[in-house]
Order: C-alpha cells, then structure tokens, then sequence
C-alpha cells in the first residue's frame, strides 16, 4: 500500500466500470473544503436528486476520485512499465491463465434416468451366467456385477461342470480382469499401433499368402472348444487350404486322447460317473484337483462321501499315486508309486484281474493293497471305475479303459463321449511339425491366439529360438509376456468377462461367454482378430457368436437366445455317448531302461495355482497356499522324506536338477507321501514377463521338459548347490501332535461307536453362572463343515478373499507369518511320513458363544451380536492384537502394514466388494460369516414380512465348495440343514475342551477302508520326522 | 572437602557397616551431595555418558517417527506371537520401576534407615523407567493415535472402555502409579530444592530452584505438614507396589492362552519386578558412588543389604518357574504342558536356559559374603540379572504365543533390526534422564542424609 493513499474507504470494489462511474461528472461550481464531507454530501445529493454515489470522495469530488475516474486505469496498476516489469506481469498472468485449465471443463451434458433402467438399482448387484475355461474347458459362472462392474464369480447351479461350485481359478478370474499388468494397447515392435494399423498389415500378408494357398500361413491357439472360434479357424483352413492350425497346451490331455485312440481307435472323451461307482481306482489321476470336470467330479464324489451310519452307500477310494495330491489324501488307501511304475501296477492289476497277461509282482506294491483291490473291484463289477491321469502314457488310459470295459463299468459308470474339443489332435506332434515348418522358413504368418508358447513349449524344440525365423508373428495374449516380446505385433487379449465367445464344458454342454463390462484396455477377442483374416474384418465378436448359434438355436432364435444367455448353457449340447468297445490291454512298448534306468525320475505336473503359468500375475493365486505343501509364491523340487535323507537335502536347500542334458536351479521341498527316486517339479513358475506379481517367483520347470518327456523324465540328478532359497509356507507344522483337532474315524469305528469323535475330548458342561444365558429369540447363526466331504481344493478360502476384500500382501509378508486368509484349510498328517494319512480342516471364524477374543478387546472393538456373530468393528479398533492373543484358533488376521492399498493399482480398487468395508492400518479383521450376505437376506425377508428361509444364506465359502462340505444357516430353526448336521453324532467343536462353545462345529471324518487294510486312523506323526523349517 | 578423601571400611569388618561413613557432619554432607549439582564443572565422563544416551534417545525418535509412518509391521510381531519386544520392554520397564518405590515407601515405613541413601535415585529411576515403559503400550497398538479410547472420557460415540479387558485396567494401574512416583518423588525433593536454592550462586539457577521449592524455608510447620504428607503418600505408594505389577500380570493370566494362564502370575510377578528393581539400583549406584565418591554415604552397608534382597526375590522367581513347569505338567492340560517342554526344549530353548542362568544360577553367588561385599562382583551380578528379567519377560510373551492350541497356526518370532532400536532407544531415554537428574537435581536427600550424622543424635539426646 502507498502513503499516499486515502485514508478514506479504498474505492477498489468501485474500480470496474459502472454507469455512474463513466456518467459525466458535472464541473463543480466552488472548490468546497474538501473536509466538511458531511455539507457536501448533503449538497451532492440535493443536486442529483436522489443519485447513489459510491464514496465520500465522489461526493467531495475529492481529486483522487476525479483521477480515478479519468485514468485509464487505477493508481498503482500497470502503468508506465519498463519492460522487465512487462515480463514480469505477463508471466504471472499466464500462471493464473494456466490455472483456470484446471477448473474449466469441456462443456458435455450428463442426463440423469428419465426411466430408471428395469434391473438396476443402486446398490443392488445383478447376476449374469457366462462361462470360464481352462485348458479350453468351460465352467459355468454366475459373475456378479455392482453397478456394472464384475467383482464375484459364482458357480451356475445349471451349469453340468458347476453345479453351483466354483474353483479357485474361476473365483481367481476377476483379479485376472483387473490385472494391473494386463497389456492395454496394441503393439507394433514395442510402439503403440491403432487396430487399423494391424488390420492393414495382416491384410497384406494374407493377400500374399493368398497365392500359396496359405502355405505359409499358421495360427497357433490354445485348445479349442469354442465352437464359434473353431468355425472361424475351419472357414480359414477353407479358405486357405495349405495352412495349418495347431493346439498347443502346456498342461494338455495328448495322454488322454492317444489312450482313447489306442484303446478304441477314435479319440472319444471319458465321462466318469463318480456317484454311481462303489469302488474308485486312480492310477496317478488327480481327479479332484485338475481335469476338465474336477468340480462335477468332486461334486459327485463327495456325494458317495456323505456318510450314513452303517457306512451304507459310501464309497471306497483306492488312489495310485506318485505327486501326493487332493485325491490321495481323499483316498481311503492310497499307494505311493513313481510314475513311470504305474504302468506296471495297471498291467499287474489287469493279470490279478484277468484282462490281461499275468505280469511278475512289483517290489513296491504291497500284496495287500493289490489284492484288496483285486477283491473289492470284482466285487463291485458295473460299479467301480478305474481312471488315469492326463500325466501318465496312453497305455495307461488305455488300461483303465481296459479296466473298465473288463469290469463292466463301461456304459455303467463310465460313458464314453465325442470330445468336446472342436478338433481333438495330437497337440505335440503339430507343435513339433511347426517348430520344423519355422526352422524351415516355410512359415511366413503365424497368429497366436492366447497362450505363452516360447515359455511353454517344451525345452528342446527351441519354440521361441525358431519364432524369429517368422515373417509376420502376431501374438494375441493378456500380456506382454515372453512370447509377445518375440512377436512383432502383440494384440491385448480382452478378458472373457469383457468379450462374447463360447465355450464347451468337458461333457460337451456349450455356453455363450457373455461379457459383463466393455474391454477395459484396447483388447480383442480371438474372434475379432480371426474376424481380421476374413473377408468381414469389422464384424464384432458378438454378431460372429450369434451367427454360430443361429442355426442351432432354431426358429424362435432371439427367445432362445436370452433363454441360453440367461441359464448360461445352450440345452441339449452334451456330446453324444458313442458306442465304443476297447481293443483290450494295449501292447508293452518296451522302453530303452525303463524304471531301471539309474538316477530320479522327474514328475512335471502342472502347478496348482498357478496352472501353466498363465495365473501367475494373480496375486490371489500367488497367495493361495497349495493343497498340501502349503507354499505360496513358489515352487519347488518335492521329494520324499526317504529321498531327501538319502541324498541330504533340507527343506530350502537350493539343487541343481538336472535331466535330458538339461538343468535348472530349485530349492527343495520335502513331502511326505511322495514316492521314493522321484521328483515332482511344477511348471508355470519363473515367468519373466509375466508382470509384477509373477515375475521372478518360482523357478522355470519348463526349461527341463523336453518334448520325449513332457510329464515323466528318467535318468535326473540332483546336486546341492549349497545356497538356499526361502520359502513362504503359511502352515510350518501339518503334525496335530496328538491333539484332537481333526478327527477321523473309519466306518468301523463309527458302527463301534457312533461318538467315536467325543472319545478323547468334551465339551465342559456348562457351569453354574450368576449370570443368566442370553435370550435367544432370534436367529442364532451356525456352521457346520464335513470334515468327510472337504477336499482341501482351497475354493472357499479364495472366495472368501473375494467377497471380503481380502488383500494380497506378498511373499515376504507370509514368510513373516502375516497373510490376511480369514478362511484357511489346515492340514495335517498322520502315521507314517513314506504314506501318511491326510486330514484337511477348513478353519473360519468360530463364532464362539463365550468368545476369549471379547473379553481382552479394550474398546469394544469386537462384540457378540444377539444373532450370535462375533463381529468385529474396524473404526472401532486401536490395534492391540490381544484378540488375536486370545483367540485359540488363531483366525484373526491384523493389518500389520496397510495392505489394503500395498499391491492396490487403481485397476485393483475396481475389484473391491463395495457391501464390506476396506480395512486400514493398524486394524484387525477376521471372518464376519459374510455379514453383508447375513444382513442382505434379512433386509429382504423383513420387507416380506417372515423368516429367512434356511439355504436362503450362503457364506461365500459355502457356496463356492464344490464337495458341498460347508453348510451355513440358522440353529433356532431345528429344521435347518445346519440344526440337523449339528445333531450329527459326529459333530465335534474344535477345540470344544476350552468351554468356548463355537458355532462353527465340524463332523468327524469317517474312512472306508478295506476290512483286511483296516488300520485306524492315526493322528500321531513321529517325533524324529522333524517337518517344520523355523521361518521368518 | 576433606571428606571425599575417606578410606572406605575395608570388608570382612567385625562391626556392622555403616550407614553412613564416620566423620561426616551436617556440613560436610550437605557440602558433598549440594556440589555435585552446584559446581560449575560438568564432569567429562557426564558429558560423555550423557552424549550416548542422548544419541539413543534419538535413535528412538526415529524409530518412532518409522513407526507411526508405517505401522506396526516394521517389527517381528506376526500372527500368532501378536505382542514381541514392546509388551516384553513395558514389562521390564515397569519391573524395573519397582524398586524405587518399595525403598522409598515400604522401607520408610518399615523404618529401614539405610534405604536413606538410596531412595532418591531410586525414585528417579522409578519415573523415568515408568516414562519409557509407558511408551510402548501406545507404541504397541496398531492405530497409537486412537490410544485415548482406552480413557473413559465423555464422547459422542456414548462409548466407554471395555472394562473387562485387563488393558483397561492397565491403564489405571500404570497412570496412578506413574503419578504417585512423581508426588513422592518430587515432595521428597522440596527441602533439598530449598537448601539448592540458599546455596546456588547463578541467579538463573537460585530462581528456578526457588520457584521449585514451593517457598520452603524449613520452619517447623513446613516440617510438620511435609512428613505428614510424606507418610501418607508412602502409605498410598505401597499397595501400588504390589498392584501395578499385579495387573500387569493380568494382561496375561486374563487370557487363555497356555503359559499365561495362571494363577502363579501376580505374586511371581511381583517378585520378579522386585527383583529387578534391585538389580537396577545396583546397576546404577555401584558406578555412580564410584565416580562421584559417594562411597561414603552409599556404604558396602547398603550394597550388602540390596544384594540380601536380590538374592531373596531371585529365590522367590525360581519357585515361580519351578510351580510354573510343575502345573504345566499337574494340569493335565496338553497345551499346558507343551508349552513347558517347549520352553525348555523347543526352538527358544536358548532363551529359556539363558533365563535360568542369569535368573536363577547367577544370583546364588550372593550366598558368599565376598560376592556381597566386592562392588565389581556384585555389578556383574546385577547386570546378569537385567538380562535375565529381560529374557524372562521375551519367554513369557513369545513362547506361550508361538505355539499355543493349533500346531497349523505355530509359528516363529524374531525381533527385527527397529525392534531393537526401539528397545535400546528407550534405555537411551532412560539414561538421558537419569544424567540430566543426577547433574540438576541432589541424587541423594540430603536433608535426610543429615539425619544420619551424628549431630542428629546428639541433639536428640540433648
């Protein structure tokens, strides 16, 4: 401020222009004392009648107010600038111009509903069917979508591989679609291309091949059981007729296909009926945990489980088994055996069993065990089942078939159907042929349609050395992984929640892959980018798939259409059952040295959360603790117990493994159960592209796997390097140490004694109290879970993570003890390390009735509810962790870091469930019995004005569990499923000696075991057998 | 000061030691303990001492200030050990705090009149392991920035504290210890902040030492109401003895967890508190009455008498594991019983041996009357009892909480690197203030110093 300015009130309110000011302002007729202001007024507003004026000097006509308004401008502004201030004054009003881009807005008009959409209401998820595949498979789903945004998968009830089940790849498949990761654009050699920058160069090339016939043309996909997609590939190979369209899966069926081929000559598909067999061979098939139909098949497995007294209708398992797997320690007995001598064992069984030659006694397969067998399969003619695993040689499906057809189980308990692959093939032999065209030159376009081959492909053929001898690769896939990076152009895969297709399940039920959500980045579907290679290269996906089911659906198209869009399967798909006779035992092919030979044999299998490598940018199925090692974030060389003192190795111990002249650097895993000499490896790890969870987890088992050995190699050495490698295990003791946690019985057990599970262990009786008990006029929420039933296939506890917004917190976070599962699956072995027993308990909240966890919380965070829920209340919560001290089943999870934003890019937040709270730092969380679910039913049945219906709640573990173990609902109602399993002579609480009285009770598990096998069950685990590497 | 230069009475001395040294007069003591605050000359092992505990004590600031940036996961504490080195430090922090007032309260009214010399510095120490226990409670939580719901206080979520909840009761138990300390503590200084301020020659230091003595000029009114008020507060300081370490031990007798519920706890606990206490003030007394020659006014006496009562609470500890690994095995309970045996023979085994040594065997040197009454054997000593009551509190919290019910949920606690700056910068805090106490403050009560020369008598005689 200047010192001459007046001290009178500033006009700078007054500076812009207005009419009195730019009003001639008459000349006055005195030169009054410009200080009597109080005259002057008087006389200004005589003279103008009434005028407003602005200041005392206006009417003083005081100089200042006559200059002011005069100038141009007022005092003190710009005027008479040199140039430097110039500058000055000009940068700064670009600043402040700049600013003002920062408010201003394009003008664009948003328009609220006029008439609010049918189906949407705010808050309301709505459910669409669509489907997931796997190894081209198709699972049913019900995916939920809030406010247009996908953020659960569910089983469809309608859905033949489903049932309303969902596996931990389906419930992992919204992280996929929110991947932060996920390639977002088109590329050309590493730059960012339009679509119509490819579409223009794939038009060249196909002209050019045009000439040729397509001689140099190749489209590599996945197996392929869309039928649109297959439509489009044959309308190419149609068009070009020299081209050549390979499958390639890493982890695919080859095994399966050449078996039905060396067994009935035509490569027709396995259905196996497990709810119609009394007796269940597997010779190394993991049926429960991979195969096309794992949930369908658990399903129907777990329900010869549910056991009656007396044992009536249960079924028996036997399972010859090399990598201990769910099935194995489902199995009522299981046989240790290495892979490469399951052959034997289905040759020696056949001769025990008259279908094939007598063959000389195996050293490793106990007489007992085979002649069990021998008299329970031929006890049990037409139904009993014999199944082989896609990891062991034709012959071997071959001999089940042969089994089968012996023990009359074919047409019974096993149906043979045309694939549901669009063209069944030998995937390795194509792949090789490729491999040769590449190196050849002859290939001069090869498309790849999903998939990872230059990771995937076996070691030997060098896919990804020959790639480059390509003219034109273009590589359509999810990310820009190892093969898009050999690939001149790389496509972004739409998700297949973000893309119409189709897809088979195993039984040939087809379903239309709805989208939920348009593509989040620029990515294409398979379909739209063979679209590019026809003569209609702009048609969407959409009208492409329509045009499939044109034909099929029939006259009433569009009716039909929302009908198969809405139940998420086209009716009357399933593959025809084809009349197929076996040929008999297949020949021995007599291999060069075979078990003989000396040194380990390798077992590749795929990994069990990570499948082929193709999830392993999936933080949740990074996460996920495998079935039975309980690792996370890795894999490793699992050996067995044996095996690892003779050789000297430890747990973490960095090896060298070598085989085929090939080697790889693994740390060691030891497993119980594992056959001698053997050692499992799982591909999918050590991805280097893969983004930033997978990357550089784990170690690549694909660089030792060779095309002659994709899933058995012989001859491997194993040498200590002296480093180690740590390992995240989330459970470090699987040893109950003869406490009674778990509890088993066999089926004699139980005709003994039905509580045989209360034998050890009871529950105190309740104590005289001055207190009296809590009114119970409510509901009064229970769980109870079927020990007998659970697989331990880890569905529920990634559906838990799903609906709770669970966060993923990294390796290094669990090697500390810290993972956030509110649902875990302990497990436990027992008897003898060489073939233990197994025993799986999926371990929620309690939900205790006296809760220790209460008690100690100083503020109230954690209180019981009338209903019974134990819940907790996170703005309540300081962060003390005594809770968790307290709490004897140790399910409270704390947020030791702020996890909730650690791994969260904005993408992931897209993934929340927006009914549960987003947890912070500092706060403890645990199982709520999915609350949210809870309250959202009871919202429902109040506005009806009853009760809620008992099944009318599913906690999000529950429904997910294929083997139907979990089941929730209401203990007031004695009618309730959840009532009528609690009056189980079975139930048990766990831990229930400490007087918590938990509503989540568990039913004792209960074996079959063959009278002349029958040992009890053990739970005790020798004290010299030292399981647990101390972490952390 | 002719005074410094006594020949301290030589052990194995037939008579009983004195409380106080021979020779020394009204004057001589005032004298003594007024200059060691009063000269002008810092002693270089003081700014020496001062400077490490001053860089501990920030090393502590920047643990804390990573702490409350990143949470609690930056220690070792996991699921299931969800308490490590904080609840283990609080623990030994406030055992250690026992000491003081049990010799200044239950000394003084049991009328032990050797307690004089010690019950200044003790009390000192008393506050200030409070202060750097009272830390890691708040630090501890998840969120320590909500550490006040733990208060009643009225608030428009109409909520109060659970009071079942033995944290609650913490509280409580934790703030009125720590401000009946600071009373007792600070009434007990008042006649010698008079005498401070009579003697200091900077007018800076006479109006602050003034101002703290509240106008005390020693007329016999003054003397009156102060030992009344001095009485009352001991007699309020002595069931807080037993208490404060009493609800300590419910945070874990409270819970069901194996290895902490018991009913052993409170009194073993409060022996074990005790016990450490003593072997604080030894800690400290023996260096400092060296190098400020104070071996006359803290004679062989009270070393002899403070080792007589480690060695008795270092025998009631020993009973407590001992009934501890007994009803692990009596109760029948099979967790119980695990977590005895792995204590002694599971993955902490070293701790648990380590404890026994330094708890148990160490301290039976004390028998031997040479031990007693050699100052650097009884140091040592000392110090391998700190250790120990360190360790027996890491045993307590970690072993029980590792491996209790279900073996699927075990697991293993480390303390990480900010686990142990947090710990050693609270024993830099600790250290700081007891250098800036002993430079500013009389370390011993002079006013009841003079009570014991032989002046006093006489008068009264006369």
């Amino acid at each position: 401020m200047s010192s001459d300015r007046p001290l009178l009130p500033a006009y700078a309110p007054a500076a812009a222009p207005s009419p009195a000011a730019s009003a001639p302002v008459p000349a006055p007729a005195a030169e009054p004392d410009p200080l009597d202001f109080l005259a002057l007024a008087r006389r200004r507003t005589a003279e103008r009648g009434g005028e407003p004026w602005r200041s005392l000097e206006e009417l003083a006509e005081a100089p200042e107010f006559e200059s002011m308004i005069h100038r141009e401008f007022p005092e003190n502004t710009v005027e008479g600038i040199d140039r430097r201030e110039l500058f000055k004054y000009m940068s700064a009003s670009f600043a402040l111009a700049g600013l003002t881009a920062c408010t201003r807005q394009p003008t664009e008009k948003i328009v609220p509903y006029v008439r609010q959409p049918e189906e949407i209401v705010p808050g309301k998820p709505l459910f669409y069917a669509t489907a997931a595949t796997l190894g081209g498979y198709a699972t049913g789903l019900l995916v939920e979508s809030q406010q247009g945004r996908p953020t659960k998968a569910e089983g469809n009830p309608l859905h033949p591989a489903s049932l309303g089940a969902s596996d931990a790849f389906c419930q992992a498949a919204l992280y996929d679609l929110y991947d932060p990761d996920r390639s977002k654009t088109l590329l050309y050699l590493e730059e960012i291309r339009p679509w119509a920058a490819f579409l223009g160069a794939i038009r060249v090339a196909i002209e050019a091949e045009r000439i040729g016939r397509g001689a140099g043309l190749r489209i590599l996909t996945e197996t392929v059981t869309s039928p649109t997609l297959a439509a489009q590939i044959q309308g190419i190979l149609r068009a070009f007729p020299a081209a050549k369209w390979i499958q390639w899966e890493p982890a695919g069926r080859d095994n399966a296909r050449a078996g039905a081929m060396l067994a009935f000559g035509e490569p027709v598909e396995t259905i196996p009926r497990f709810d119609r067999a009394d007796v269940v061979l597997c010779l190394d098939a993991d049926f429960l945990s991979c195969g096309p139909g794992q949930l369908r098949w658990a399903r129907d497995f777990a329900s010869r489980r549910r056991f009656r007294p007396g044992g009536a209708g249960m079924n028996r398992l036997y399972a010859v088994e090399s990598t201990p797997g769910n099935t194995g320690a489902k199995a009522d007995h299981r046989l240790p055996l290495r892979a490469g001598d399951v052959e034997g064992f289905g040759r020696l069984l056949a001769g025990e069993l008259g279908a094939g030659a007598k063959t000389a006694p195996i050293p490793s397969v106990p007489p007992a065990f085979l002649s069990a067998l021998v008299s329970d399969l031929q006890g049990s003619r037409g139904r009993s089942l014999v199944l082989a695993g896609d990891g062991q040689p034709p012959a071997v499906h071959a001999i089940a078939h042969a089994l089968n057809a012996a023990l009359g189980n074919a047409g019974n308990t096993v149906a043979y159907v045309s694939p549901a692959d669009a063209q069944p093939s030998d995937q390795l032999a194509l792949l090789r042929e490729l491999v040769n065209d590449m190196d050849a030159g002859r290939v001069r376009t090869l498309i790849i349609l999903g998939g990872n081959p230059a990771f995937t492909a076996p070691a030997d053929l060098r896919f990804a050395e020959k790639l480059g001898k390509v003219d034109l690769r273009a590589h359509l896939s999810p990310h820009q992984d190892e093969t898009s990076r050999l690939c001149q152009w790389h496509i972004p895969q739409a998700h297949f929640l973000e893309a119409w297709s189709d897809a088979r399940a195993y039984d040939g039920t087809a379903s239309i892959v709805q989208p939920l959500i348009a593509p989040l980045y620029a990515g294409r579907s398979a379909h739209e980018v063979l679209g590019a290679l026809s003569d209609q290269p702009e048609r969407s996906a959409y009208e492409i798939v329509r045009d499939t089911w044109r034909g099929p659906l029939g006259a009433h198209f569009e009716a039909a259409w929302r009908r198969a869009l809405h139940d998420g399967i086209l009716p009357d798909t399933a593959s025809p059952v084809r009349a197929v006779t076996s040929r008999g035992m297949p020949p021995e092919i007599p291999r060069a040295g075979a078990s003989a030979a000396p040194g380990l044999e390798v077992i590749f299998r795929p990994d069990p959360m990570i499948w082929d490598g193709r999830f392993a940018n999936n933080g949740w199925l990074q996460e996920l603790p495998k079935p039975l090692t309980k690792l996370t974030w890795d894999n490793a060389a699992i050996v067995s117990v044996g095996t690892a003192a003779r050789l000297k190795l430890a747990k973490e111990d960095v090896v060298r493994l070598s085989v085929g002249g090939r080697s790889v650097q693994a740390p060691v895993w030891i497993e119980p159960g594992h056959p001698d000499d053997s050692v499992t490896v799982h591909f999918g790890y050590g991805r280097t592209r893969s983004g930033r969870f997978g990357n550089g987890a784990g170690f690549n088992a694909y660089a030792i796997r060779s095309s002659d050995a994709l899933w058995i190699g012989r001859g491997a050495t194993i040498e200590k390097t002296g480093a180690t490698h740590p390992l995240a295990c989330t459970q470090l003791h699987q040893n109950m140490e003869g406490r009674d946690l778990a509890r088993a019985g066999n089926v004699s057990d139980f005709q003994a004694d039905p509580n045989f599970a209360h034998r050890r262990t009871k529950a105190p009786e309740p104590e005289e109290s001055m207190y009296p008990e809590y009114p119970s006029d409510t509901y009064a929420w229970g769980m109870a879970i079927d020990l007998n039933q659970c697989v331990g296939c880890n569905a529920c506890v990634i559906a838990c993570q799903s609906e709770n917004n669970i966060p993923v917190v990294g390796k290094d976070q669990v090697r500390r003890g810290r993972e956030m599962h509110w649902l875990r699956i302990d497990h436990y072995y027992g008897g003898e390390p060489a073939n233990p027993q197994h025993y799986f308990q999926p371990v929620p909240c309690m939900h205790c009735e006296k809760a220790p966890c209460e008690l100690v919380c100083p503020v109230a965070a954690t209180v019981h509810s009338a209903e019974g829920l134990n819940d907790m209340i996170y703005n309540r919560c300081v962060g003390t962790r005594y809770c968790s001290n307290n709490c004897p089943y140790k399910v409270r999870r704390f947020n030791f870091y702020h996890y909730s934003t650690q791994f969260r890019a904005p993408s992931l937040k897209m993934l929340t469930n927006p009914d549960v709270t987003v947890r912070w730092r500092g706060v403890m969380e645990k199982c709520t019995y999915c609350v949210q679910r809870i309250n959202g039913s009871k919202i429902a049945s109040e506005i009806e004005g009853r009760r809620v219906r008992d099944g009318e709640i599913t906690t999000a573990c529950a429904q997910a569990c294929p083997a139907d173990a979990i089941v929730f609902g209401d203990l007031a109602d004695p009618k309730s499923r959840v009532s009528q399993l609690r009056r189980d002579p079975r139930t048990y609480g766990l831990l229930e000696e400490l007087g918590t009285r938990p509503r989540t009770t568990y039913l004792a598990g209960v074996r079959n075991p063959h009278p002349s096998l029958s040992s009890p069950m053990r739970t005790d685990w020798p004290q010299s057998y030292a399981n647990e590497t101390e972490q952390g | 000061m002719s005074t410094q230069k006594r020949e301290p009475t030589p052990p194995g001395q037939a008579t009983p030691v004195p409380v106080i040294e021979p020779g020394h007069t009204f004057a001589s003591v005032t004298d003594q303990i007024g200059q060691i605050v009063l000269s002008r000359r810092t002693p270089t092992f003081w700014w020496v001492g001062f400077g490490i505990s001053f860089l501990l004590m920030m090393a502590l600031l920047a643990s804390i200030g990573y702490l409350l940036l990143k949470g609690t996961g930056i220690w070792g504490i996991n699921i299931p050990v969800g308490w490590g080195f904080a609840i283990i430090n609080f623990v030994w922090w406030i055992g250690i705090g026992h000491a003081g007032t049990l010799i200044s309260a239950i000394l003084l009214l049991l009328r032990q009149e050797w307690r004089t010399s010690i019950n200044r510095f003790a009390e000192a120490m008393t506050l200030f392991a409070v202060a750097s226990a009272g830390l890691f409670p708040i630090l501890h939580m998840g969120r320590p920035w909500l550490a006040y719901w733990l208060l009643p206080y009225p608030n428009t979520m109409a909520l109060w504290p659970q009071w079942r909840s033995p944290l609650v009761w913490d509280v409580f138990a934790v703030s009125t210890y720590a401000t009946v300390s600071a009373l007792f503590w600070y009434i007990g200084l008042i006649p010698d902040l008079a005498t401070l301020r009579d003697r200091a020659r900077k007018k800076s230091f006479q109006i602050v030492y003034g101002m703290l003595a509240l106008g005390w000029r020693g007329s016999a009114v003054h003397w009156h109401r102060y030992e009344t008020a001095y009485l009352l507060l001991a007699g309020l300081a002595t069931p807080l003895v037993i208490s404060v370490h009493t609800v300590v031990s419910f945070d874990f007798t409270i819970a069901i967890t194996p290895g902490w519920h018991s009913t052993i706890f409170p009194p073993y606990f409060v022996a074990g508190a005790i016990y450490a206490g003593f072997a604080m003030v030894l800690t400290l007394s023996i260096p400092l009455r060296k190098l400020y020659r104070l071996e006359g006014f803290i004679t062989l006496r009270h070393l002899q008498n403070m080792a007589k009562i480690l060695l008795a609470t270092g025998l009631i500890v020993g009973y407590g594991y001992m009934i501890e690994a007994f009803m692990g095995w009596y109760s029948g309970v099979p967790s119980e019983g695990y977590v005895t045996t792995s204590r002694m023979l599971g993955p902490y085994r070293p701790a648990y041996w380590a404890l026994i040594f330094c708890n148990i065997l160490t301290p039976q040197a004390l028998w031997f009357k040479k031990v007693r009454s050699t100052p650097g054997l009884l140091f040592i000593v000392a110090m391998v009892v700190n250790v120990g009551m360190w360790l027996e509190r890491f045993v307590i919290v970690v072993t029980s909480l590792h491996r209790d019910f279900l073996p699927s949920s075990w697991g293993m606690y480390h303390g990480t690197m900010w686990d142990w700056s947090t710990f050693i910068g609270t024993i830099g805090l600790f250290l700081s203030l007891l250098f800036l106490f002993i430079r500013f403050l009389p370390m011993i009560s002079i006013f009841e110093m003079r009570t014991l020369v032989p002046e006093a008598e006489v008068r009264e005689e006369a």
